[in-house]
C-alpha cells in the first residue's frame, strides 16, 4: 500500500469517527425515542463501515467478514427494539398458521 | 540498488494511535451520557452504542476475538435482555438523593484503587518471563499445528486443550439463562400488558400452546357439569 493510499484511508476512518460523533449528538439530544433508535441504527452502520476501512488500513482485507457479522448483530437489536415498540412484548407470534389458530 | 532496498522493506503501515484516542474520547462521552440520562430506553440505546464503540476500539487494538464477543454480547444480546427487563420496570429512572450516592462512590473508588494496585503486578508487554510466555502457553503455540491440526491457537485452546472448561462454562450459562426464562419468561409482563398485533389479543388463553389444554365443551355442558 502506498503512503498516499494509507493516509487517504486513515482520513476516511477519521471522517467516519466524526460522523459517529454526530450520531451521538442526535442520540443525546434527539427529541423523540424514534430519533434515538435511528441514531443507534446508523451508529451501527458507521461501525461496520469503519471496520471495513480499518481492515484495509492494517492490510488484512479478510477482516471484512467481521464487519459483515457486526451488521447481522446490529439487525438483531433493531428487530428487538421494533418489537418492543409495536407489541410491548418480545415473544409474539407474528403471522402464519399459529396466529390463525389463536384467533 | 536503493529501489531493491525499498522493495525489501515491510509494507507501509499507517499509525493508528489517533484512532484509538478518538474512540476512547467517544467512550467517555457515552459513559457520561449514560450516567446523566433519565429515560431508560435512551440508556439501553446508549449501552448498545457503548459496546459498538468499544468493539471497534478492540479491533483497532488488534483484539478481534474480544471485539467479536463484545459486539455479540453487548450490542446484540444485552440490548434484548435490557428491553425485556424494561417490560417489567418503569420507563424513567428516578434520581437518587445525593446522600445515598456516597456509599456507591466509595465502592467505585475502592475498586478502582484495587485495580490500579494490581496493574503494578502485570508483566510488561512481550515479557519473556511472563506466565503467558513461560509455561504451558509455549507448548500450545508449538504443538497446536500437529496436535489439533488447525491454524488458530486461540480456538485450539478454547475448544480442545481446555474443552472441558468451555463445556462447563457453556452448561452454566445455558442453565442460568434457562432458569431466568422459565421464571420470568421473555415478556415477563403477562399480567400487566396485553400484546395486540393486528388488533389480535395475545395472552395465555389465546396463545397457540393454550389450545392443547383448552376446554372443548360448550357453555351448557360446563354448566351441567358444575351443578
Amino acid at each position: 500500500m502506498t503512503p498516499f493510499m494509507g493516509y487517504f484511508m486513515l482520513g476516511s476512518a477519521f471522517l467516519l469517527i466524526v460522523s459517529m460523533g454526530l450520531m451521538l449528538g442526535r442520540l443525546l439530544g434527539g427529541p423523540t425515542l424514534y430519533d434515538r433508535l435511528l441514531a443507534v441504527n446508523s451508529f451501527g452502520t458507521k461501525t461496520v463501515l469503519f471496520l471495513c476501512v480499518f481492515c484495509f488500513i492494517i492490510d488484512r482485507p479478510d477482516g471484512v467478514d467481521i464487519a459483515l457479522l457486526y451488521a447481522l448483530m446490529n439487525f438483531i437489536a433493531t428487530i428487538a427494539v421494533l418489537k418492543f415498540f409495536n407489541y410491548r412484548a418480545l415473544d409474539v407470534t407474528l403471522s402464519g398458521a399459529d396466529a390463525e389458530d389463536a384467533r | 540498488m536503493s529501489l531493491f532496498a525499498a522493495a525489501a522493506e515491510p509494507a507501509f503501515v499507517v499509525p493508528t494511535l489517533l484512532l484509538d484516542i478518538s474512540f476512547l474520547a467517544l467512550l467517555v462521552v457515552v459513559a457520561f451520557a449514560i450516567v446523566r440520562m433519565r429515560s431508560l430506553f435512551g440508556i439501553v440505546m446508549l449501552q448498545g452504542v457503548y459496546s459498538l464503540v468499544s468493539a471497534a476500539w478492540f479491533v483497532s487494538l488488534d483484539a478481534v476475538d474480544v471485539a467479536f464477543t463484545e459486539a455479540a454480547v453487548g450490542a446484540g444480546v444485552s440490548t434484548v435482555l435490557m428491553l425485556s427487563a424494561m417490560l417489567l420496570a418503569d420507563r424513567k429512572s428516578t434520581p437518587v438523593p445525593m446522600s445515598r450516592q456516597f456509599g456507591a462512590l466509595a465502592v467505585v473508588v475502592l475498586a478502582g484503587a484495587a485495580m490500579l494496585y494490581a496493574v503494578g503486578d502485570m508483566s510488561a508487554y512481550g515479557d519473556v518471563n511472563s506466565p503467558a510466555n513461560a509455561y504451558v502457553g509455549m507448548d500450545y503455540i508449538a504443538k497446536t499445528a500437529e496436535d489439533i491440526k488447525i491454524p488458530n491457537v486461540v480456538t485450539a485452546v478454547l475448544a480442545s486443550y481446555r474443552g472441558y472448561d468451555t463445556f462447563g462454562e457453556t452448561v452454566v450459562i445455558f442453565s442460568a439463562g434457562l432458569g431466568v426464562l422459565l421464571l420470568l419468561g421473555l415478556n415477563g409482563n403477562s399480567g400487566r400488558w396485553v400484546a395486540r398485533p393486528n388488533g389480535q389479543v395475545i395472552n395465555d388463553r389465546s396463545a397457540p400452546s393454550a389450545g392443547l389444554a383448552q376446554d372443548l365443551r360448550s357453555d351448557e355442558q360446563r354448566a351441567e357439569a358444575e351443578t
